[in-house]
């Protein structure tokens, strides 16, 4: 098992007890919920007359079922309006701090936390959300757990867990133009498999993972669990430093940031920790990725032909053939060209604002192809108005994309946002699975925020390298 | 204080028919659509258990284990690798249990799925592929067939054949032992918690001390 990893510290720093099933009981230093996942434990709290326990250590938000488009109450969806005003009554009932749309910090839970500065390198974080790896950017130890891990966490602040083991991922070289931290993970996920981080945890390092900024950090580690790892992290240094001191929590607390600071640093994993597994990755020979097939790990490069599915691993043969019918692709051909009807740009992977700005320099005076449905969908009402400020809305509308409210939105069809039959979508999300997107013949390729404004331009999957960028404000 | 596990079952031992779902990278999203998911209760979810790999737009049924007259008794479902991956929605495994689903023996699990059966006390356990794929056959060949899983002695039994199975060494014990449901498990060790939270630099500690002193 590793040792001296910065996982090994923050486990060992949160380890309440062993329990006689071997488990450790770890406490849990930020519990994040939304609208679909808590309703039923917080049902089971009170079927039991158990109270919430550390309210002050629990933050709400609404994403997967919010309109983006009219968000005026009652939501037209009486089934939203139905969850919405549940997750009100929780929150009230208990005490809990709910970033709900009237706030201006709503958005998508693994967006908020992070802005908000609650999100912090050296806590245990959880939250119904298997995307909740997306805080290990921030060198936390953060995972997605289910409704009835919520009623434990709800109850006592506490969760059951296993220890895993630990994989560093290390990544060095320069990223060529038009790649991004979008494109390193897909490349992981295809390398060691959509399964292949079952029981690890991902350590992700090397020069190139310190040099990207905490918005490339954070697309990585929200992809950990498409490559089967519940959890990844970056261990905190200057750049995650600078990042904290600007958000609210250390705005409001500047003592804080010098005394917590020791903290992080110890935590870091040690120069000489032991590794169960360690994977090197050179980037410098990465080209944007897509994916042709119905699984995160179906990525290839985008000069790079759809693989023969019989050249792959064995337990991969058939569901290769079934995606590449889904998708109606043809081994031997590239992804490029191949049409699109919708682009999104959104997600709790990549709809942060260097995402908006890097797209916008794509989209800047151009127009989205005739019969493409393009929209953005802003990770929060912060990066929103951000946006806005900056002048990227009116760069995106002018060239014809729609600017909606913040949400998870076309990520996975939750609300009014849907792919409809057989729709083909270049989305900056991240998952591609049959159905994902609100239809069940729907088509998903995923990519980075450029590639689907250059996709949205030119109506098909499309090198990004191709079109010049031009300089936004 | 009496024991906070005493109302929990133990699951050392499953026993009926099986069902097989053959594929791997089974999603959670394939499990149950995310459309269904737009309720407050579990209650209901088991028909919506692969809606749409079981009925087309016009809703007529498409071929499915699930829809098969043959399986609908069955409690035991034999899957291949990396099933219950992506979403953590705890729906999933809520709706095969509603459906009837008692316990799953596949090539390989994903991890929040995995935790979420053992929340519900639904052993999740593990053999290669050869294994599985034979007894998927089986499972085909005899549709009413008899299959025991022995959560304690690792073992599943079918026909005549006896197969070493592996079940993850915490899940067994807290299966075996009924205490898989950790809520009061864990809530009696308040004074731990406490402890613990006292020990760590980013929490506010005043509001600990206070809380002590109520």
């Amino acid at each position: 098992m590793s040792q001296g990893t910065l996982y090994d510290k923050v486990w060992d720093q949160h380890k309440v007890t062993t329990l006689p099933n071997g488990q450790d009981q770890l406490f849990v230093g930020l519990h994040l919920i939304h609208e679909v996942t808590s309703p039923q434990a917080f049902g089971m709290l009170k079927e039991r007359g158990l109270d919430v326990a550390r309210p002050d250590l629990t933050h709400a938000t609404v994403d997967h079922i919010v309109p983006t488009a009219n968000q005026d109450r009652p939501y037209s969806d009486d089934a939203a309006e139905t969850m919405m005003a549940e997750l009100e009554e929780n929150v009230r009932d208990a005490g809990i701090q709910f970033s709900d749309p009237t706030t201006g910090d709503q958005g998508i839970v693994h967006v908020i936390g992070p802005e908000q500065g609650i999100t912090q390198p050296g806590k245990t974080i959880v939250c119904g959300d298997s995307h909740t790896s997306t805080h290990g950017a921030f060198g936390a130890l953060a995972f997605g757990i289910g409704t009835s891990q919520i009623r434990d966490v709800l109850a006592t602040q506490t969760i059951a867990m296993e220890k895993q083991k630990v994989r560093k991922i290390e990544v060095t070289g320069e990223l060529d133009e038009g790649v991004e931290a979008k494109d390193i993970i897909l490349e992981i996920i295809r390398r060691l498999g959509t399964e292949g981080g079952v029981g690890y945890v991902y350590e992700y390092a090397g020069e190139t993972i310190e040099n990207l900024d905490m918005e490339g950090r954070m697309s990585i580690c929200n992809m950990s669990i498409e490559g089967g790892a519940r959890a990844g992290y970056v261990n905190p240094d200057e750049t995650t430093y600078e990042w904290l001191e600007e958000t609210d929590y250390f705005q409001e607390h500047p003592e804080k940031f010098e005394e917590l600071k020791p903290y992080w640093e110890s935590i870091r994993s040690d120069d000489d920790a032991e590794y169960d597994d360690v994977v090197e990755i050179d980037a410098s020979e990465l080209d944007p990725v897509v994916t042709w097939g119905t699984t995160p790990g179906q990525g290839i490069g985008i000069d790079d032909p759809i693989p023969e599915p019989e050249s792959l691993a064995d337990d991969k043969v058939d569901t290769a053939r079934r995606a590449q019918e889904h998708m109606r692709v043809e081994p031997g051909e590239t992804m490029e060209g191949y049409d699109i009807d919708v682009a999104f740009l959104g997600s709790c992977t990549n709809a942060r604002l260097p995402d908006l700005r890097r797209a916008a320099r794509i989209v800047k005076g151009r127009e989205v192809a005739d019969d493409v449905r393009a929209f953005v969908v802003p990770g929060s009402q912060r990066v929103q108005e951000a946006a806005r400020k900056e002048g990227l809305k009116d760069i995106f509308e002018e060239a014809g994309f729609e600017w909606r409210n913040a949400g998870c939105s076309m990520c996975l069809g939750m609300n009014e946002d849907q792919l409809e039959g057989d729709e083909a979508c270049a989305s900056s999300s991240n998952r591609n699975f049959v159905g994902r997107q609100g239809s069940k013949d729907g088509r998903t390729v995923l990519m980075n925020p450029r590639m689907v404004a250059a996709a949205a331009i030119t109506g098909e999957v499309s090198d990004v390298r191709d079109l010049e960028e031009v300089a936004v404000a | 204080m009496s024991d906070p596990t005493e109302d929990i079952p133990s699951v050392d031992y499953v026993e009926g028919s099986g069902i097989p779902i053959r594929g791997n990278d089974i999603d959670t999203d394939q499990i149950i659509p995310a459309r269904f998911m737009k309720v407050v209760t579990f209650d209901g979810l088991g028909e919506f258990a692969f809606f749409d790999l079981r009925f087309d737009d016009e809703d007529n049924e498409k071929d499915h284990p699930f829809n098969e007259e043959r399986f609908q008794d069955a409690n035991v479902m034999v899957v291949n690798n990396n099933f219950g991956c992506g979403s953590s929605r705890e729906h999933a495994p809520q709706a095969l249990m509603r459906w009837g689903i008692d316990a799953i023996i596949g090539e390989g699990f994903a991890e929040i799925f995995a935790g979420n059966c053992l929340a519900l006390g639904i052993p999740t356990v593990t053999a290669d592929h050869e294994t599985i794929n034979a007894l998927q056959q089986w499972v085909e060949d005899n549709p009413d067939g008899d299959i025991e899983v022995d959560v304690r002695a690792e073992t599943v039994t079918y026909g005549d054949n006896e197969i070493n199975v592996s079940v993850d060494r915490a899940q067994r014990e807290a299966l075996v032992e009924g205490n898989w449901d950790t809520t009061a498990l864990m809530k009696a060790n308040r004074n731990a918690i406490e402890e613990t939270a006292s020990q760590l630099p980013y929490l506010d500690q005043t509001r600990s001390e206070l809380e002590a002193d109520d």
